[in-house]
């Protein structure tokens, strides 16, 4: 098989705004999706800072819209997880099980996944009352109590959408102030059926035994009082992990795990650039994602055409 | 287009429908977007196993009794039932490879 000019990993904001620019550049960009297909964006309800819509727009439609805008221009979109790369010679290698890709430019969007509980317990109890989606599993739990773990943005839409099903939502955090943003904490804080939890940490969730959420067993981190709350979900809201596991050893990163970046999206691959929340743990918006995306085609095909400064 | 060779099962038909063979189930709803994104997958699975396993789905919306037998609180979530036996449980979405890995166990 030939080598293709550029391929891109991962179709979020970050991937299909490469796509879409690499296509316009006719690149002919190949964009392997990822199992997490149109990435966070996906499984969120309204999105109210994306520029240009005054009303908002739908996260999984604004995604559509930006897929089909790719594909208009010429991207080849596979679906597909990538299982390897092999970066350390040009044409680099992208395969997909048996399916093996070489491209001379490789962008990488492969995103931040929500990040689990450190107990082991929380992932055995996956889709068994906990969940790090409330738009996907909030169906389950109407009219049941549920907790929300975290402080940040994630967390109040989490409960903000739970608010509207559950009986109650308890928002548990380990601080005793929220990061999330002024207007989502406003929200949060003006429902009446959102209940805040402050300086306390989960440390256990039970009943592993019956195969579903009954209760979280909690400490106070000021005093170290445990206390038990009756809960039939718990929703994980505390921040993302990058998708980096496929790059160890292959591309410089961060202690946290991000991909470095330096002059605009260049990984420390020449020929290897990165864009969106792979290699950004500050801003981590859908916007800066597709401008970071945009950043990495340019980038690549400056590179390709040997005028990359 | 869902394939051709994925069942529709519902709350009705669901116990008999698993008690022979091997049998995949996909819980869905229409408004579970991870749930969009695992379909090909499912259907992928079901065309290549195509006479030698079953492969289903059950639409959670319009089949209550099901999902709530089987303490299934998150969507997507795939079953795989051998000979009546609940044998697998994937929560969320998963890659083809590992699926078929998975069936291929049970075969």
């Amino acid at each position: 098989m030939t080598d293709r000019q550029v391929i891109i990993v991962g179709s979020g904001p970050a991937g299909l705004t490469a796509a879409l620019y690499a296509a316009r550049a006719a690149l002919k960009p190949l964009v392997i999706e990822g199992i997490e297909a149109g990435g966070q964006l996906m499984l969120t309800t309204m999105v109210e800072n994306w520029p240009g819509y005054r009303d908002g727009i739908m996260g999984p439609d604004l995604m559509t819209e930006l897929r089909a805008q790719a594909e208009r221009f010429g991207a080849e979109i596979v679906q597909g997880d990538v299982s390897s790369v092999d970066l350390s010679s040009r044409p680099f290698a992208v395969s997909l099980g048996k399916t093996r890709y070489t491209a001379q430019a490789v962008i990488i969007a492969t995103g931040a996944s929500a990040k689990w509980l450190n107990l082991g317990v929380d992932k055995k109890l996956s889709g068994r009352g906990v969940s790090t989606c409330a738009t996907c599993d909030g169906f389950f739990f109407k009219g049941r109590p549920v907790a929300v773990i975290g402080g940040g943005d994630t967390a109040m839409e989490e409960a903000i959408y739970l608010a509207k099903l559950a009986t109650s939502v308890t928002v548990i955090h380990r601080r005793d102030t929220l990061r999330a943003s002024k207007v989502m904490q406003d929200k949060a804080r003006s429902l009446p059926g959102i209940s805040f939890l402050w300086n306390t940490e989960v440390v256990d969730i039970k009943d592993v035994d019956r195969g579903e959420v009954t209760a979280l067993v909690l400490k106070n981190t000021q005093t170290g009082a445990s206390s038990e709350l009756a809960v039939d979900g718990v929703f994980i809201g505390i921040g993302h992990v990058p998708n980096t596991a496929l790059f160890k050893g292959q591309l410089a990163m961060h202690d946290n795990g991000y991909l470095k970046t330096h002059d605009g999206s260049r990984t420390s691959v020449p020929g290897v650039f990165a864009a969106g929340d792979v290699q950004d743990h500050v801003y981590r918006q859908a916007v800066t994602a597709a401008g970071s995306g945009c950043m990495a085609a340019i980038d690549a095909e400056r590179f390709l055409s040997g005028t990359l400064s | 287009m869902a394939s051709v060779n994925v069942k529709t099962l519902t709350d009705a038909d669901f116990v008999d429908s698993v008690k022979t063979g091997v049998v995949l189930v996909d819980f869905w709803a229409a408004w579970c977007a991870p749930c969009r994104r695992l379909a090909p997958t499912v259907d992928q699975l079901a065309d290549e196993y195509s006479g030698r396993i079953t492969v289903a789905k059950v639409d959670i919306d319009e089949n209550p009794m099901t999902p709530t037998k089987f303490m299934v609180r998150g969507i997507p979530t795939l079953l795989l039932f051998k000979d009546g036996d609940l044998k697998e449980t994937v929560v969320g979405l998963a890659g083809k490879d590992d699926l078929a890995k998975m069936i291929d166990r049970h075969l």
